[in-house]
C-alpha cells in the first residue's frame, strides 16, 4: 500500500502545473502536500479526518482542514482549486458518486486513485479460494477494511460516464513499477492495472 | 507608566498602563469616544531587533491581562498557564507576549468603574456602549504605541477569539497568523439568552442601585453571583459535570431545606462568590453586551466571507472542541467556511474532549501540540526571504 502511494504521489506532481492551487482530500500527514509545495509551489491545501494527521500537517506549515469527504467538501467554494486530488479514498467514502461531483465542483480538474477489483489477483484470489482477496493493494482483511465501495476499472469508467464526467488521462500501477499511461477502456487493463490513477474533468469543457 | 519590572532576565515581565491623551480618543461604534483612554497591559519576553516576534493574546469575557503571570490585585494564578510560558507553544523566551485588559474591562483599562473626568465620579451606566471592533481598535492603538508594525499572531480563545476575527477584518495588513480557539463570528439566540439571564440578575439585585452603586458604595455582589453561576454552567459539558459531581451530596443525608445540598451546588456557589471578589457588575453588563452585538458578518453583502476579503495572506488556524456547546463546532465551521470562500490560508482542528468551552483554558495536549507546531511553521515562513 505504501509502494503504492509514493508511485501515485510521482504520477501526481507530474500531473499538477507550476504554481496551480491544489486541495488534496484525505492528505493524511501532508507527505504529497509538501511536496506539491516544494516541487511544484502550488497553494496547496489539505482536508484530513484524523486529528493527529493535521496536527502533524500543521507543524509543517501545511494548512490543512479536519474534516472528511463525505460531508465537509460542501464547505469549499465553487472552483476553488485547479486540482482536487483523492488519492486511495474513494473506496472508503460512504457515496462516491456524490463525492466524485463535489471533486469537480471544487476543482477545474480531479485527480483519483483506486484499487482495481478487476486485477487478475483479486479475481484469482476469490475463484480459488472463495475468499475476500487481500492483496498488495488491499492488504486489510474483510472484516477490518476501511473500503466500503470497492470497484474495477470497468465500474469506474461507467460511473464516470454517467455522472458527465470525463477521463483526460489514466495511469495503472502494478506493485513496483512506474506508473504506465492506459487506455482504461481496454478489457485487459482491467486485468491487468493493480491500482489506477485517474485525470478527471467535466464534460463538455475544455 | 507605571512598571511593575523584570522578573528575570531573558523572560522579562512588564506590567503597566499606557495612557492615551485627549488628543487620541477612541472612537467608538456606538457614535461616542472614549477620552483619557487607558490600556492595562502586560507583556512578557522581548521585542526582537525587526519587531517581528510580537504575539497579542486576547482573553475571554472574564479573564484579564494576566495571561501567564499572577494579578497582583485579586492574587489569582496566570490564566492560560498551559499555553503562555518557557517551553509552551507561546513563549516568552522566542515571542514577545502582549495581553490587554479589554475597553469596558475592569482591571485597568477605561470602562465603566473607571472616573468619568466629566463628573469626577465612576462612569456606571455613562459610560459608552462598546463593541468587539471597539476593544481591537483600542488593542490596535496601544500596538501601535509600542512600535510594532506587524504582529507576528494574534491569539484567543472564546470572545478572544472574536477579538482575533476582528482583528483578520480591520487590520489584516498588521497580521502574519491568526489562531481563533473555541469561538463564534456571531453571538446565536441561544448564547444571547444566557447572557440576558446573567444581565437581568444584576439588575435585579437591589444593589445595582440604577448602575451607580459605586458612587453609593455598594456592590450588586448577589446579582452578579448569579449572573456567574448560570454562565459557568455553560461552560462547562454535560458529561464533564455529571463525572465530577454526578449526585454527589455535600453532608450525609439531606437536609431538607434549601442549603447547598448537592456537591454541584456548592461549587457553582462557590463559582459566583469567588467572581464577585475580581468582577465588576457594569463591565460584566457592557462587555456581554458587546458579545451579544457582535455579527462579524452582518450589513456585507457577501456574507461572512467578505469581512475576511483583505486576509488572504494571512495564516488562520481555527479550534473547536467536540463538547463546547456554548460555541459548538459548527461556529468555528462557519468561519472556515468563509475564510475559504475568502480564499484566505485556512487551518481548523476539532479536538476530542469532553472538557466542554474551557478546555480552551486547560492543559489540552493536542491543542498544545497543533498550536505549537502551527506558530513554529509560521514563524520559520516569516524568516524565510
Amino acid at each position: 500500500m505504501l509502494a503504492t502511494a509514493r508511485q501515485d504521489f510521482r504520477a501526481i506532481l507530474d500531473l499538477v502545473g507550476d504554481r496551480s492551487r491544489v486541495l488534496d482530500v484525505g492528505c493524511g500527514e501532508g507527505e504529497l502536500l509538501e511536496l506539491l509545495v516544494r516541487e511544484r509551489r502550488a497553494d496547496a491545501r489539505g482536508l484530513e479526518i484524523s486529528p493527529h494527521g493535521v496536527s502533524a500537517c500543521l507543524a509543517r506549515g501545511l494548512s490543512v482542514m479536519q474534516g472528511d469527504a463525505d460531508r465537509d467538501l460542501a464547505d469549499f467554494p465553487t472552483r476553488a482549486f485547479d486540482y482536487v486530488i483523492l488519492s486511495q479514498t474513494l473506496q472508503a467514502v460512504l457515496n462516491p458518486r456524490q463525492v466524485l461531483l463535489e471533486l469537480l465542483r471544487i476543482g477545474e480538474r480531479a485527480i483519483v486513485s483506486l484499487p482495481n477489483f478487476g486485477h487478475w489477483r483479486v479475481r484469482l484470489d476469490l475463484l480459488v479460494h472463495g475468499r475476500m482477496p487481500v492483496t498488495g493493494a488491499l492488504p486489510e482483511p474483510w472484516w477490518s477494511t476501511p473500503n466500503i465501495h470497492l470497484c474495477t476499472l470497468r465500474d469506474f469508467i461507467e460511473t464516470v460516464a454517467a455522472i458527465d464526467l470525463r477521463i483526460e488521462a489514466c495511469f495503472a500501477f502494478v506493485e513496483g513499477r512506474a506508473a504506465r499511461a492506459i487506455d482504461p477502456a481496454h478489457p485487459l487493463e482491467n486485468w491487468r492495472a493493480e491500482s489506477a490513477l485517474f485525470l478527471l474533468a467535466r464534460r463538455g469543457e475544455p | 507608566m507605571d512598571d511593575v519590572g523584570d522578573l528575570a532576565p531573558g523572560s522579562a515581565v512588564w506590567s503597566g498602563t499606557w495612557k492615551f491623551g485627549p488628543d487620541t480618543p477612541l472612537v467608538l461604534d456606538c457614535g461616542g469616544e472614549i477620552r483619557d483612554l487607558q490600556i492595562a497591559y502586560t507583556t512578557h519576553g522581548r521585542l526582537d531587533a525587526d519587531r517581528s516576534n510580537a504575539i497579542l493574546v486576547c482573553h475571554a469575557l472574564t479573564l484579564d491581562q494576566y495571561v501567564a503571570s499572577s494579578n497582583p490585585v485579586t492574587g489569582r494564578r496566570a490564566w492560560w498557564a498551559a499555553m503562555v510560558g518557557d517551553g509552551r507553544p507561546i513563549d516568552p523566551r522566542r515571542h514577545f507576549i502582549i495581553c490587554a485588559n479589554v475597553v469596558g474591562g475592569c482591571m485597568g483599562t477605561s470602562g465603566p468603574s473607571s472616573f468619568d473626568p466629566a463628573t469626577g465620579r465612576p462612569y456606571g451606566l455613562g459610560f459608552p456602549f462598546i463593541t468587539i471592533a471597539d476593544m481591537v481598535r483600542a488593542q490596535a492603538m496601544l500596538v501601535e504605541a509600542l512600535g510594532i508594525e506587524t504582529l507576528f499572531a494574534v491569539v484567543g480563545g472564546s470572545m478572544g477569539g472574536m477579538q482575533v476575527l476582528q482583528w483578520a477584518a480591520d487590520y489584516p495588513e498588521r497580521l502574519f497568523a491568526a489562531v481563533c480557539i473555541a469561538s463564534a463570528a456571531r453571538h446565536s439566540a441561544q448564547n444571547i439568552a444566557f447572557h440576558e439571564v446573567g444581565r437581568q440578575a444584576i439588575m435585579a439585585d437591589p444593589d445595582w442601585r440604577g448602575g451607580a452603586y459605586a458612587s453609593v458604595g455598594v456592590r450588586p455582589e448577589k446579582g452578579l453571583a448569579v449572573a456567574r453561576m448560570a454562565a459557568h454552567i455553560t461552560y462547562l459539558s454535560e458529561s464533564a459535570l455529571q463525572r465530577k459531581f454526578g449526585r454527589e451530596l455535600q453532608r450525609d443525608g439531606l437536609s431538607w431545606g434549601f442549603d447547598a445540598d448537592f456537591q454541584v451546588e456548592s461549587y457553582l456557589r462557590h463559582q459566583g462568590a469567588s467572581f464577585v471578589d475580581r468582577f465588576d457588575a457594569n463591565s460584566y453588563l457592557y462587555i456581554t453586551r458587546a458579545m451579544d452585538y457582535f455579527d462579524l458578518g452582518a450589513g456585507r453583502a457577501g456574507g461572512l466571507a467578505e469581512a475576511f476579503a483583505r486576509a488572504r495572506d494571512v495564516r488562520f488556524c481555527v479550534f473547536s472542541f467536540t463538547s463546547d456547546w456554548l460555541y459548538p463546532t459548527a461556529e468555528s465551521r462557519a468561519i472556515v467556511r468563509a475564510l475559504n470562500v475568502a480564499g484566505a490560508r485556512t487551518s481548523f482542528l476539532e479536538i476530542d474532549t469532553d472538557k466542554g468551552h474551557d478546555a480552551f483554558l486547560l492543559d489540552e495536549p493536542v491543542l498544545s501540540a497543533a498550536l505549537g507546531g502551527f506558530l513554529d511553521a509560521a514563524a520559520q515562513e516569516r524568516r524565510r526571504p
